[in-house]
């Protein structure tokens, strides 16, 4: 298969997790969702270094899987954090940052 | 053969993505994604990256999928409710989303990045190896090697900090 | 050294003075501020004389010097210096000042005694002595008009020295506030001359002047119009005299310096210093002439009904200058200069027994409650008579030969200034009067209650401290005015003083005696050769024939006065009800306060309460929070999208780099 496929699918990949984002409620599938997009940006890049020809892309995506990673982590952390303080786990009632 | 891998674990891929938007119940989108990660590390392979497919299934649905199993667990699986407060939100997405889509696919497309269109170079069997990109990180990227250690070890305290139960009189 | 070097000297000595007992407020004490303040005057006129000597020495056609210390400013072809102008004129006004202002300073020094603003007053005391030295050496007009806007400053400091009495701070904000008018006619008048003749400098000016400008042109006229409301303001002329009477309310040295010996005379000397500009002008001339001649003859009826000693002194300096406005516009310069020094001495020696006296009757003022004082202050009983003589041109006083020289020279110049000459006349005679009413009021007669105490215990009446315009008790407990007085019996600074001004109240005036000397004349003459007027000299039979009826109408008004008095005490109560509306008149000083506060002072609120009621109020805070609603309801709009949804915020984010992307993909293609 030619690279333009899997850039193709990559982009699908990405913009579903877009909508993800825009559609869902509750903060653990819009981190999921988020997931979905930085998956989608690592298989360009994987893509991309098929088509370079040298490893480099490899080694940026695998920096982009330790971002992630530490990014859930955090994240993960503050949902505990919100549930263990008894607030409602859906981004429309956590709205206090308003001007 | 190439060309039904392809298109098998497209599928699977896809199939993950629309799991995680549309379930209900988050336990279910975990899942989905799991199914996800495990498709793009059959698509890594195809492309010969046989080291990130790995790290994929090793690190990202073993790890970090056992985190969010755990963590919704712990939550529980609430469902959301029907009522849409922010008006047009519903009708926007998918549309913003479509949008999204068909524009960076005309851009690849139509790209006059001419090796798009190949099936990339020649590359040698060590393409993709452990030992390439242990050789990249130790020499060309070292210190984006570090700094993701630095980073991981913030989170990992971060983690620590917001999670930690307030002491017995501390405020609420 | 130099003329304009001893000029110099005179100017900085009096600077020094002021800004050293400035600074040294509370390290020295009183006494060693006030010597210090007389000295450096004393050390002035010293320096004075130094230059009229000096200038002596030149010969009589080049006896004028101009000196610059720096150029102050150049720009647009305009240049303004530092720059003194040294000439008999300049010198003569010079020894005047210093000479008077010592003698007050030591007045002062007696007088001011137990006062806690000793070393303020010291102090402005010597910055107006500079500021009037300023005035008159000034060689160019800016620097005349800064030296007019010290002298209008210090005026208005010592007018409120006593500044927790608000009778005083009001006076001195209505002294301040009509000077400025003068000033603004000043500024004008001197804008005008360097637009005409490019360049603010005397000699430049004076000699440009009659090239430039014909006889009798509007510019010109214009010009000497703008002087005029300048000269008028600080002389008190009518109609901007009103601020004379209130500026009483400052210690009496103040008065008999400022206001009658040299501030008020600043006005005679700028007609004086322009008179080139004034004889290319007629018709100001003669307006001037006029004001001059109104003011000698109202003032002096208003004198007539004034009860407070002191503001009946002030219509009478307002009177005196009269003569010398009318003398020096008509031409005659000269005379007019003599009846300034000669009302230099008899009206500061006025004032200062008239200090004496309001001592004497523990701040009072008020006539009514006077008499007596014959027996109880013999010395200054002498003092006022000796000025009063003088004041009401008795024979051979000093006011005698100065008053008639200006009439005589108004005779000579014919026409309708004969005319004048007649209404100068009929002035003395009411000047006569109204100042031996008020010596017949004072000294003779049974001695009232603090008269008699000073006369048994031989110690001054101790009354509650009270302001004296307003009847109502004050506390001094600030210190000032100081809980004691000083009588000249008392205190041997202020009895020096007033003995030197006497002694030149009587014989200052042999300087000048028709057909006998000409010492004045002959020293000031040259500085007004420009002028043909100043070819006009009274014959000395005309002279003579003029002190004559001069002499009469002084020892008549005199005897009138004693009639009225003295003789038949009953006679002026009888008047007053008989000539009520005239008296009133007079008494309330013919209306000119009141006039003023509804043309002018009225419309000017009313003017003020429009701008802010409508312009500040309406257009301004309209604008002013109309900017700031239109500012607040932008950001009231622009606040929805902060909702607080991260949905929202999301979906913005998409939207754009959808756009973007958009946008680019149409570029590109």
């Amino acid at each position: 298969m030619s690279i333009e496929w899997y850039i193709v699918l990559s982009s699908l990949l990405f913009a579903t997790g877009a909508m993800g984002i825009l559609l869902r409620r509750s903060p653990i599938v819009i981190l999921l969702c988020l997931e979905l997009m930085l998956n989608a940006g690592n298989l360009a890049l994987v893509a991309f270094s098929r088509m370079v020809g040298n490893e480099e892309g490899q080694v940026f995506a695998l920096v982009v899987m330790v971002v992630a990673a530490c990014e859930v982590v955090v994240g993960l952390g503050l949902i505990v954090a919100i549930f263990r303080r008894k607030l409602p786990l859906d981004v429309d009632e956590l709205t206090e940052l308003r001007g | 053969m190439e060309a039904v891998l392809f298109f098998v674990a497209a599928i699977g891929a896809l199939g993950g993505a629309i799991g995680v938007v549309a379930m209900r119940n988050p336990f279910y989108s975990v899942l989905a994604l799991i199914v996800h990660l495990f498709s793009l590390a059959v698509l890594f392979l195809l492309l010969s990256s046989a080291f990130i497919a790995a790290a994929q299934v090793v690190v990202y649905a073993g790890a970090v999928m056992v985190l969010y199993v755990f963590v919704v667990a712990y939550v529980g699986s609430g469902d959301e409710s029907a009522w849409e407060p922010l008006p047009g939100q519903r009708l926007l997405a998918p549309l913003l989303g479509a949008a999204l889509f068909v524009e960076l696919a005309i851009a690849v497309l139509a790209s006059s990045l001419l090796a798009l269109g190949s099936d990339g170079p020649e590359v040698g069997a060590g393409f993709g190896d452990p030992a390439a990109i242990g050789y990249l990180l130790l020499e060309k990227f070292l210190v984006p090697f570090e700094a993701s250690s630095i980073l991981l070890l913030l989170a990992a305290v971060g983690a620590i900090v917001l999670a930690s139960r307030r002491r017995e009189g501390g405020r609420a | 050294m130099s003329s304009t070097g001893w000029a110099w000297l005179v100017l900085l000595l009096p600077l020094l003075g002021s800004v050293s007992v400035a600074l040294s407020f509370r390290a020295v004490p009183a006494r060693v501020a006030g010597a210090v303040g007389t000295a450096a005057v004393g050390a002035a006129f010293l320096c004075a004389v130094a230059a009229l000597l000096s200038l002596l020495g030149d010969d009589a056609d080049s006896r004028h010097h101009a000196s610059t210390l720096w150029t102050y400013a150049q720009a647009g072809g305009l240049e303004i210096d530092l720059g003194i102008y040294v000439d008999q004129l300049s010198v003569f006004m010079m020894l005047v000042v210093t000479g008077v202002s010592t003698l007050i300073h030591l007045y002062s020094f007696g007088y001011m005694k137990s006062d806690e603003g000793y070393h303020r007053f010291f102090s402005y005391l010597n910055f107006f002595v500079f500021s009037m030295l300023l005035l008159v050496l000034a060689g160019n007009f800016v620097l005349l008009i800064v030296g007019w806007a010290f002298v209008g400053f210090a005026s208005y400091a010592l007018i409120s020295f006593w500044y927790r009495r608000t009778t005083a701070t009001g006076a001195g904000m209505k002294a301040f506030v009509i000077n400025v008018v003068g000033d603004i006619g000043l500024v004008l008048a001197a804008f005008l001359i360097v637009r005409e003749l490019g360049s603010f400098d005397y000699e430049t000016v004076f000699a440009k002047a009659p090239e430039v400008f014909s006889q009798g042109g509007w510019t010109v006229t214009a010009i000497c119009l703008l002087l005029l409301v300048g000269a008028f303001a600080k002389s008190a002329q009518i109609p901007f005299h009103t601020w004379l009477p209130d500026a009483m309310e400052g210690p009496t040295p103040v008065s008999s310096l400022i206001h009658a010996a040299t501030m008020v005379t600043a006005g005679v000397y700028l007609i004086a210093r322009t008179n080139v500009l004034f004889y290319l002008a007629p018709t100001a001339a003669d307006i001037a002439a006029f004001v001059g001649l109104a003011t000698l003859l109202i003032a002096g009826t208003i004198a007539i009904a004034q009860t407070d000693l002191k503001r009946a002194i002030a219509y009478s300096t307002m009177s005196q200058i009269g003569y010398m406005i009318m003398g020096v516009s008509i031409g005659a310069y000269s005379a007019g200069l003599f009846h300034l020094m000669t009302h230099a001495f008899f009206k500061a020696l006025l004032f200062m027994t008239a200090g004496s006296i309001i001592s004497a009757m523990a701040n009072r003022q008020d006539i009514d409650r006077m008499s007596g004082f014959w027996k109880a202050m013999r010395f200054t009983s002498i003092m006022f008579v000796i000025g009063g003589l003088a004041l009401a041109a008795f024979p051979l006083t000093s006011g005698f030969f100065s008053k008639d020289s200006i009439l005589s020279f108004a005779e000579a110049r014919g026409g309708m200034y004969a005319w004048m000459a007649v209404g100068g006349y009929v002035g003395a005679f009411l000047t006569a009067i109204y100042t031996f009413r008020l010596i017949f009021r004072v000294l003779p007669g049974r001695p009232c209650e603090e008269a008699q105490h000073l006369i048994e215990s031989g110690e001054l009446y101790h009354g509650p401290p009270i302001n004296p315009a307003t009847e109502e008790e004050e506390d001094t407990d600030v210190g000032f005015p100081g809980a004691h007085h000083h009588i000249a019996e008392q205190s041997w600074p202020m009895a020096a003083a007033m003995a030197v001004l006497a002694f030149g109240a009587l014989f200052a005036g042999l300087i000048q005696v028709p057909g006998v000397d000409n010492v004045l004349f002959g020293f000031l003459d040259p500085a007004f050769h420009d002028s043909p007027l100043a070819e006009i000299h009274p014959s000395v039979g005309a002279e003579w024939r003029g002190l004559a009826i001069g002499a009469v109408i002084s020892v008549l008004g005199i005897a009138l006065a004693w009639f009225l008095w003295v003789a038949r005490p009953e006679l002026p109560a009888l008047f007053r009800e008989r000539l009520r509306p005239v008296y009133l008149l007079c008494l309330n000083k013919w209306y000119f306060d009141e006039a003023i506060e509804l043309l002018i002072v009225r419309p000017a609120l009313a003017i003020g309460r429009f701008a802010n009621d409508v312009f500040e109020r309406r257009v301004v805070d309209g604008i002013v929070d109309g900017t700031k609603g239109a500012v607040g309801g932008a950001g009231g709009i622009v606040r929805v999208v902060q909702s607080g949804f991260v949905r929202t915020y999301a979906l913005l984010l998409i939207a754009g780099f959808a756009g973007l992307a958009l946008y680019f993909l149409v570029v590109a293609s």
